[in-house]
């Protein structure tokens, strides 16, 4: 080593100590759920002041009850969009999924089949869809749209376009973990959480996690480095229709009955949520925790406009303007970046 | 003993031979210019000893010994790494997330296995310390200068320790004072003994690094020879056919 090598080396060790990586704090205000977060803190505020019936413990259990379904079926959701994927079959499946548990819990089997029941319908949905776009590199938008007509038209069939209300043996069982609450928070809330802490986990530390990522950031950087890149694939919309399955589950048992209307429209607030959540429609970002928290602030705004008074049929209005803005600031901030 | 020795590679794809009868052979920390015009069979070649396609007929040897690549990762476990010419590196991801794509360090405890992300963090600082390269592992490879995106490419290959690094166009599209860095790091293989194999069009940084120049025409190999022995005069003209060989 000569010594102008050596004097270049210490430069170079000196540069990079001086420039400081990114705090925690820094990077954490980087992200879109930290600043969802802040507008529903805002809103919340607001909606204080102006409504004495918000922050009643009723109103509270109400909103967190509701957001609990989207916000499950989301973190699913943010899988398959951070593989720069889109799956609007999830709200027919849960029609298809619930008829399908209704149907064999009404049948007389106990609890723990009616579920696994459930569980294999989303599976065999979610399969079905990762296999087509996986293999036979199939649009995601043209796939899950078929899934959307069929497994609706499925979930008609084979309920004869019936309500089903009578769950068997075990419909008490049913109800209590789609509607009861366990140290004042309802069930689904509790199920939310545990998920989104799975979710972070796997986002964070597993290698799963890891090639969702990659495979929406570059698949084919992802394929080169030995990624399976296919089955990574498949995974994730196996992974958003269980999500869906598992939604769909308690709330038949919130509700205490299913329609084949079960879930209907609710991919646009899944994937609305999603994205209000920060996951990039174009693959490569994602956030566990973005998936409830963009639930959260759709409920939320929900339920602020039907406590100022404004028309329910304004909802969904409020829904689409949300995702558009969502997407819109992902972009301008992007282009502040580069 | 060479540490790649191409005996008598052959490509076609249907009617097209994409290369004839290629000899060549790269020494222990040696690094081979090999030139050409498009179309002249250098990323074939380059293809083939990454192990995208087998050659038609012919040998490809590792350090003596014949082998046969059926897919990319297959030349990878062997020894043989590619930096292709796009990178091949997931914005998304740090530094040491890219190093460290397909075979990341995990921990283990009973059948819960998780990221080691301060070992890998470690291990790419240290990788890129030995580069000199002012690329810091947590950083987003979206937010990277195109030098240091080299880096993080170069940085992945040495992670196996391989026997041979291919580089492919590695200073096409970057900036002046990039390529300086580039042609660093190229010399930093060379000297830990790694083989080098560079494509490029540049004239000026083949004979800055490179030992030997090899040049293709019409998938024919014309000239392989010691740097110090030719001139850029005679390259051109090789490559365009002006000479015929040498």
């Amino acid at each position: 080593m000569t010594t102008d090598s050596n004097a270049g080396h210490a430069r170079i060790d000196a540069t990079i100590a001086s420039r400081r990586e990114m705090s925690w704090a820094q990077s954490v205000t980087r992200t879109q759920p930290f600043w969802v977060a802040i507008a529903i803190l805002f809103i919340g505020f607001v909606m204080m002041q102006v409504s004495d019936v918000f922050m009643t413990e009723r109103n509270m259990f109400n909103v967190a009850r509701n957001f609990a379904f989207f916000g499950i079926m989301a973190l699913g959701m943010t899988a398959v969009i951070c593989t720069a994927g889109i799956d609007l079959s999830v709200g027919s499946l849960m029609g298809l999924a619930g008829i399908v548990t209704g149907m064999v819990m009404q049948a007389g089997w106990g609890i723990g089949v009616g579920f696994l029941a459930c569980m294999a319908t989303a599976a065999t949905v979610g399969l079905i869809n990762g296999a087509l776009i996986a293999y036979l590199r199939m649009a995601p938008f043209v796939v899950t749209l078929g899934m959307l007509a069929m497994a609706r038209s499925i979930a008609m069939v084979a309920s004869n376009n019936k309500m089903i209300y009578e769950f068997g043996p075990d419909q008490d069982i049913l109800e209590w973990i789609g509607g009861a609450s366990v140290l004042g928070v309802p069930n689904p809330i509790w199920v939310l959480a545990i998920l989104t802490a799975v979710f972070w986990w796997a986002y964070n530390y597993s290698t799963w996690g890891r090639w969702v990522f990659a495979v929406g950031g570059n698949a084919q950087a992802a394929r080169l480095a030995g990624i399976p890149v296919e089955r990574v694939i498949v995974s994730v919309y196996v992974i958003s229709s269980l999500t869906a399955g598992v939604a769909a589950f308690m709330m038949i048992g919130w509700f205490g009955s299913v329609t084949n209307a079960l879930g209907q429209t609710y991919e646009l607030n899944v994937i609305a949520a999603s994205v209000i959540g920060g996951a990039n429609l174009m693959g490569g970002v994602a956030y566990a925790l973005g998936a409830p928290i963009g639930a959260a602030l759709m409920e939320l705004i929900r339920n602020s406009l039907l406590l100022a008074g404004i028309d329910a049929l304004w909802q969904q209005f409020f829904v689409g303007l949300f995702l558009i803005i969502a997407v819109l600031l992902e972009q301008i901030r992007n282009r502040g970046r580069s | 003993m060479s540490v790649l020795q191409l005996r008598g590679v052959s490509k076609s794809f249907g009617a097209i031979q994409a290369l004839t009868g290629v000899d060549l052979t790269v020494e222990r920390g040696q690094a081979l210019g090999l030139m050409g015009d498009n179309g002249a069979g250098k990323s074939t070649l380059m293809k083939i000893i990454a192990g995208n396609f087998a050659p038609t007929s012919g040998e490809i040897a590792l350090d003596g010994v014949t082998v046969h690549f059926g897919r990319p990762i297959e030349a990878r476990r062997l020894g043989v790494e590619i930096v292709y010419q796009d990178l091949a590196l997931c914005d998304n991801l740090t530094a040491a997330g890219n190093v460290f794509l397909g075979r990341e360090l995990k921990k283990r405890l009973g059948p819960i296995a998780w990221l080691d992300h301060a070992a890998m963090n470690t291990r790419a600082g240290e990788l890129f310390a030995e580069l000199k390269s002012e690329t810091r592992p947590r950083d987003l490879v979206r937010q990277m200068s195109g030098g240091q995106r080299q880096a993080v490419a170069i940085a992945r290959t040495r992670l196996s320790d391989p026997k041979i690094v291919l580089m492919d166009e590695p200073t096409a599209a970057i900036s002046v004072r990039q390529i300086k860095e580039v042609l660093d790091l190229i010399h930093r293989l060379k000297e830990t003994g790694h083989a080098v194999i560079l494509v490029s069009h540049r004239m000026p940084d083949v004979f800055a690094v490179c030992d030997r120049v090899a040049v293709l025409r019409r998938g024919a190999l014309v000239a392989d020879k010691p740097i110090a022995n030719s001139s850029p005069e005679e390259v051109t003209g090789l490559i365009t056919g002006a000479i015929a060989a040498a």
